[in-house]
């Protein structure tokens, strides 16, 4: 019987280019109708780039699109919409100061002699939500619900136009649990009534409990697609991160750190219970001097946000953080940095570098504001400083006077962790610090953490790659889903045993 | 060493101050030859009078606004209530000074209501208080700039007309004339007063952080952030800043008319204060400011409309006249446009 039904959209043999990346090559993709499909991968796998190849954002270099038998080649997103192909993309893109029935009309309001119908609009914006069974006031701007109501409310804009295939790229990402629960009753009933729905998420858990198919992307190319029952979670991580578990990886790295890295003595930092709605469940953490913690987990499993958490880039909603045994309250990044705390984000662009600035200015940056504006480093001084760290971290640039927005993505990361440096922390969170880097540059910001420790900092290390990971930390807490779920220590702490934490939970 | 006179002729040119200086050079060269009497400077009770201390005289309202605006928009910001603000401060002053010609056996006498220090103090600090308020809701509310300052721009000027009861002031205290009209060594007292704005400022922003504090908020606020500026208190200072800029032009403007008018003291000098700021080479998108070449703004736009009026330029095209200098001018700093016209020309010297 499974052999006989027929995908009612068919993707073969996709390949992109862009200039100097093979985005995709000659990738597959299948959905059938009344399936959940899931497209897994990891950052970069080329998920996105396949979506849009099938809205018509990207044009494609090779390979074809059959919507029910039919050769399509939609030119953009709205042609593919008119061919029942529709998209909600990860960000809400409506307009909230309109109102719900605007928002699920707005560009093909029913008409007569060029004056809106505004009775039919509510009217049929009403009914189109009530197909999924959501009960508002559609003449209330958007911006008055919750961003799971907005959701739904993207996606009845999506449904509307007698849709065949539904595409939602990460629609949970920004969503809390009872949301969560609510989209995913609406998507099955969707799934009941034969719609074909393509779901990108990084939540695995998420991935068992709606779809019935996955497709694994990796680097660009198909990995392979697999009924959900067959794929256990761990294979979809092995096919995900492309290699076979291996045990016993080494970990001779670690014996060199420093005195307190055992994980005992007096705590540098210590958090307990804290916590930030639609960010991260409560958690506790302890980090020593000297001691380098890895956090692993897949992407958007909260990482990031712990790291804002203890940084003071976020504000708490629950929970304490002690700093030396003392309770603190980090308002801002300024005051964790007051308090010896560096933190190189993981997206420099955005939260890192500023661009037009020198090499010389951003490096001495975070140490000036913590000094205070009136006392200046002299011209001298800075110039010390940012040779220093030039040479140190063996960063490429024609000169310290040189626009830091110029650099190389891997010298824009050293430039950031020679910033911190210059500051002398206590404790450095490091997310991401070896991502967008030459083998080799890894290999030296990899020795230059350890030396670090050794020198008896305390190193917060957050990085995809667990083989960094497995190589320099001393314990491991592994998060998923926005919860700690565990803290491995000791011997345990090989890539088996944190891929096996994630997958079973 | 043929090669070294086109590497330094692109140094030059690229230097920021390059073209600013430039236009303005252009414009003299214009009235050299087409403006009688345009560099003539003569003395006269010891005072030097000519058209080019005039230029430099009016000028000076707009230089001192342009200087602390030019702070605002390094932020990536923007304040349009500057010219409200020397409604304001001119309507202060004129109050706590006195409206009244006091008679004495038909003789006048110069008396005030209040010292004439403190009434200008008053007015100043009045200003930075108006300054204060933008900054809060730009820094603490989260309002766009443009908003914000546009509440003020609005308010200002009824809060000017509440202050002098709708009336227009007349000044007879002479002494404060001093301010917008005297001569101090034969050079017009406001020059002092911008001289030594502009030197206090460059002083302030570049021998303390501030100056690279406020670029990388106006560069990146996010990252700047995280790297613990903190970028609500600046704000809050260069808003105040801003604010008492105006507040100073006020008691000029206030001084050159002899009276304090809520409606039109300072009527649409924002416009060219943003205009100034950006001739001097600073981006309305933030980050690197230069304070003298928003000076040097200043001045060609204030050239430009002597100019105007020397030549006899018909009072109805006038300001098309400027329009079309001024847009000349902002094409000639874009290194885009400059590559676009004498890119090949340049080529073919090279």
């Amino acid at each position: 019987m499974e052999a006989e039904r027929l995908p009612i959209l068919e993707m073969k043999g996709i390949s992109i280019e862009f200039p100097g990346v093979k985005a995709l090559q000659k990738v597959d993709l299948r959905l059938f109708p009344g399936e959940v499909h899931a497209l897994m991968g990891q950052n970069g796998a080329g998920k996105s780039t396949l979506i849009k190849a099938l809205t018509g954002v990207h044009s494609l270099d090779a390979g074809h699109v059959e919507l029910a038998g039919r050769t399509i080649a939609p030119a953009s997103p709205l042609e593919a919409q008119q061919l029942g192909i529709s998209t909600v993309y990860q960000e809400v893109n409506l307009c909230p100061n309109l109102t719900v029935a605007e928002n699920i009309f707005i560009g093909r309001q029913p008409m007569r002699f060029g004056r809106i119908l505004w009775k039919q609009l509510n009217a049929d914006a009403k009914a189109a939500l009530a197909k999924l069974n959501i009960d508002i006031d559609v003449t209330q701007p958007l911006s008055v619900y919750s961003v799971a109501v907005q959701q739904m409310v993207a996606i009845a804009r999506a449904l509307d136009v007698s849709a065949k295939v539904l595409i939602l790229d990460e629609p949970t990402s920004s969503l809390d649990e009872s949301e969560v629960a609510l989209l995913f009753t609406v998507l099955r009933q969707l799934r009941h009534e034969g719609l074909a729905i393509l779901f990108v998420t990084h939540f695995l858990d998420q991935t068992y409990q709606l779809s019935d198919r996955i497709t694994v992307l990796r680097n660009g190319e198909l990995v392979g697609e697999y009924k959900a029952v067959d794929l256990p979670k761990l294979k979809l991580i092995e096919k995900m991160i492309g290699r076979e578990v291996e045990l016993n990886t080494g970990r001779k790295d670690v014996a060199e750190t420093g005195s307190g890295a055992d994980g005992t003595g007096p705590a540098l930092l210590e958090a307990c219970g804290l916590a930030r709605k639609g960010a991260l469940q409560p958690f506790d953490l302890a980090i020593h001097p000297g001691e380098i913690l890895g956090l692993a987990g897949l992407l958007g499993s909260g990482r990031t946000e712990l790291a804002r958490l203890l940084f003071g880039a976020d504000r708490a909603d629950r929970g304490t953080l002690k700093l030396d045994g003392q309770p603190i309250v980090f308002g801002a990044p300024r005051q964790a940095i007051h308090r010896g705390i560096g933190f190189c984000p993981e997206d420099r662009k955005t939260d890192g570098i500023i661009g037009a600035l020198t090499v010389r200015e951003n490096i001495i940056l975070a140490l000036q504001a913590n000094r205070g504006m009136f006392r200046r480093l002299s011209g001298k001084k800075q110039m010390e400083i940012a040779d220093r760290y030039i040479r140190m971290l063996a960063i490429k640039t024609s000169s310290t006077e040189q626009a830091a927005g110029k650099l190389s993505g891997g010298n824009q990361q050293k430039v950031i962790l020679a910033r911190w440096l210059a500051t002398d922390p206590r404790f450095l969170i490091l997310d991401e610090p070896t991502r967008g880097i030459d083998v080799g540059a890894k290999s030296e910001i990899m020795d230059l953490v350890l030396s670090l420790a050794k020198a008896g900092m305390a190193i917060l290390f957050i990085s995809s790659e667990l083989e960094e990971v497995v190589r320099c930390c001393n314990r491991v807490a592994v998060l998923r889903d926005r919860v700690k779920i565990a803290e491995l220590q000791g011997a345990s702490v090989d890539e088996q045993t944190i891929l096996q934490t994630i997958a079973k939970g | 060493m043929p090669r070294s006179i086109p590497t330094l002729f692109r140094k030059l040119t690229s230097a920021k101050l390059f073209w600013p200086l430039m236009a303005l050079a252009v414009l003299l060269l214009f009235n050299l030859v087409f403006t009688r009497g345009f560099f003539h400077i003569s003395i006269k009770d010891g005072h030097l009078y000519g058209s080019l201390i005039d230029v430099l005289n009016r000028a000076a309202p707009l230089m001192l606004i342009s200087i602390g605006l030019t702070l605002v928009i390094a932020t990536s910001g923007i304040d349009i209530s500057v010219g409200a603000v020397v409604a304001i401060s001119g309507a202060l002053v004129a109050m706590l000074i006195g409206g009244t010609l006091v008679l004495k056996d038909g003789v006048q006498t110069y008396v005030t209501l209040v010292p004439m220090s403190v009434a200008m103090i008053v007015a100043v600090l009045a200003s930075g208080a108006t300054g204060l308020w933008n900054g809060f809701l730009v820094s603490r509310v989260g309002m766009q700039p443009i908003v914000a300052t546009l509440i003020l721009l609005t308010a200002g000027r009824g809060v000017a007309q509440l202050i002098t009861s709708g009336q227009i002031i007349t000044i007879y205290y002479k002494p404060y004339f001093f301010v917008g009209n005297g001569f101090l060594l034969g050079i017009p007292f406001s020059l002092y007063m911008v001289l030594a704005l502009l030197l206090i400022t460059i002083a302030v922003t570049r021998r303390t952080a501030l100056g690279l504090f406020i670029e990388s908020i106006g560069i990146n606020p996010r990252a700047s952030r995280m790297t613990g500026i903190n970028a609500k208190n600046l704000l809050l200072l260069v808003y105040t800043f801003s604010a008492m800029c105006a507040g100073i032009a006020g008691l000029i403007v206030c001084s050159n008319v002899k009276s304090a008018d809520g409606n039109n003291a300072g009527l649409y000098i924002e416009m060219d204060a943003i205009l100034a700021v950006v001739l001097g080479g600073t981006s309305m998108s933030g980050g690197k400011f230069y304070l003298v070449g928003s000076v040097v703004g200043a001045l060609i736009i204030q050239t430009l409309t002597t100019t105007i009026y020397s030549i006899g330029v018909p009072p109805e095209i006038t300001l098309v006249v400027k329009a079309v200098v001024v847009f000349l001018v902002m094409m000639f700093q874009s290194s885009k446009f400059r590559s676009l016209v004498f890119g090949r020309s340049a080529k073919k010297v090279a």
